[in-house]
């Protein structure tokens, strides 16, 4: 199987400069990117499997003595390509605020409690289906500093990597029926509607946990589709 | 219209989940308890080839250090092989894995110690000069910037496929300059994310 990497994909993503985001202001490369073929070194890309993770990574109400406070869910999910095909053996990261909004970092400002009972990082690797699982709890909404009264939506910071670099992905989801969508720079950042709804997963009651959790779906579509023997001509 | 997640910025916090050991100024008593995926040490005891560290500074378009990204890069061994399926080559340095991050610390400085890679194949059969991959993720970065470092001995950057794309005035921004440091070769590379010096970025 050769994938190829069409740059017409990342149309969805936003634009580095957004200036409703402020940070972006003085973070955006001024100067047009310099377009360049995909070499070996973009083609390939880090390739971590099932050693890189311990035992209850994935569990991330289980890193303690207790269990953290908040509303305990489920969130799961394929990583698929650009044909929906499963990338399977991929290691994916998350990073999220407790359930007050506050995260362990030591640069969090946000006057809300820390959890001992909560750390917020859980990692994993997908199956041969391309299948993922965490468990952890809800995570609350925070203030920040970007206008007057900003507030980000719930969210869990997910990193994966797929089939190369150029698949590498960082992204965020979102918990369906926000009240801050329509106020968040960064989710608003995506300006095509249907990219944005890919961002926000999806209650799963077929899959929630009668008397322990509710379950949320969030499938993640990365860069790379299967290379037609038009795009092999090309290359 | 293509059908694949959206990117999203890093966000100031990632540093516990991604990055928990791998920053300049961090005390034993700053770092965060949790398992780092991949650090700033890329060598391996069973790695072949010249030992260097990789230095340098982010900046933002005011000059000013970024102190909240993550850098990550890719890269091959001393023969010139990626640890990766797609890449036929049989590599000898078999734990050698080519990836590493580090975050930026309160200067924005970063750094990694890694081998210095071999020559890699590039379009048309023609061979890149040794180099390494650089990706960028931060907070005011909705998705990641991606360069490339080069090394100020390489006689092959003259003829680097990629390289050449560039405009001549402004590949100076991808060569990273040796300096000895003992026994050690140190390579600065400054990242300068908008501005004066602008680093070149690529549109992969
Ligand atoms: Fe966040």
């Amino acid at each position: 199987m050769t994938l190829v990497f069409p740059r017409e994909s990342l149309s969805v993503f936003p634009k580095h400069l957004t200036p409703d985001y402020r940070s972006t202001v003085k973070r955006t490369p001024s100067k047009p990117l310099i377009i360049v073929p995909q070499t070996l070194s973009e083609l390939t890309g880090p390739v971590y499997g099932h050693d890189a993770v311990q035992e209850g990574d994935a569990d991330l109400t289980k890193q303690h003595k207790g269990e953290p406070l908040g509303e305990r869910i489920i969130v799961h999910g394929h990583v698929l390509d650009e044909d929906k095909r499963p990338v399977p053996d991929t290691l994916v990261e998350i990073w999220q605020a407790n359930a007050c909004g506050r995260y362990v970092h030591n640069v969090d400002q946000h006057p809300a409690p820390l959890d001992p009972n909560f750390t917020g990082a859980g990692r994993t690797v997908t199956d041969s289906k391309g299948y993922y699982r965490f468990i952890t709890v809800k995570p609350g909404a925070y203030p920040w500093g970007n206008h007057h009264n900003a507030w980000r939506p719930n969210h869990i910071h997910f990193s994966v990597f797929g089939h190369s670099f150029l698949s590498r992905l960082v992204t965020q989801m979102y918990f369906p029926g926000d009240c801050l969508f329509p106020f968040d720079p960064i989710f608003n950042s995506v300006t095509d509607e249907k990219a944005r709804q890919r961002m926000i997963s999806k209650f799963d009651l077929e899959n929630t946990i009668p008397d322990w959790a509710l379950c949320f779906r969030f499938d993640i579509v990365l860069r790379g589709r299967e290379a037609t023997p038009q795009d092999t001509d090309k290359h | 219209m293509s059908e694949i997640t959206p990117s999203q910025t890093v966000g100031p916090f990632f540093a516990y989940g991604l990055a928990p050991h791998s920053r300049c100024d961090w005390k034993p008593s700053d770092v965060y308890d949790w398992k780092e995926t991949a650090g700033a040490n890329l060598v391996t005891p069973d790695a072949s080839g010249t030992k260097i560290r990789i230095e340098g500074q982010v900046l933002d378009g005011d000059g000013l250090p970024i102190n909240d990204a993550m850098l990550e890069i890719w890269q091959a061994d001393a023969q010139g092989r990626y640890a990766h399926p797609r890449d036929s080559g049989t590599r000898p340095n078999t734990k050698f894995m080519g990836f590493g991050r580090s975050a930026t610390d309160k200067s924005g400085t970063y750094s990694f110690d890694t081998i210095k890679p071999g020559s890699v194949p590039g379009p048309n059969g023609k061979a890149q000069a040794p180099h390494i991959v650089f990706c960028i993720f931060s907070r005011g970065m909705l998705r990641q910037i991606h360069t490339r470092l080069y090394f100020s001995d390489e006689a092959a950057n003259a003829s680097d496929p990629i390289l050449t794309l560039v405009p001549a005035d402004r590949r100076g921004t991808l060569v990273a300059h040796k300096e000895m440091r003992g026994e050690l070769p140190v390579y600065r590379f400054d990242i300068r994310v908008q501005g004066e010096n602008e680093t070149v970025f690529f549109d992969i």
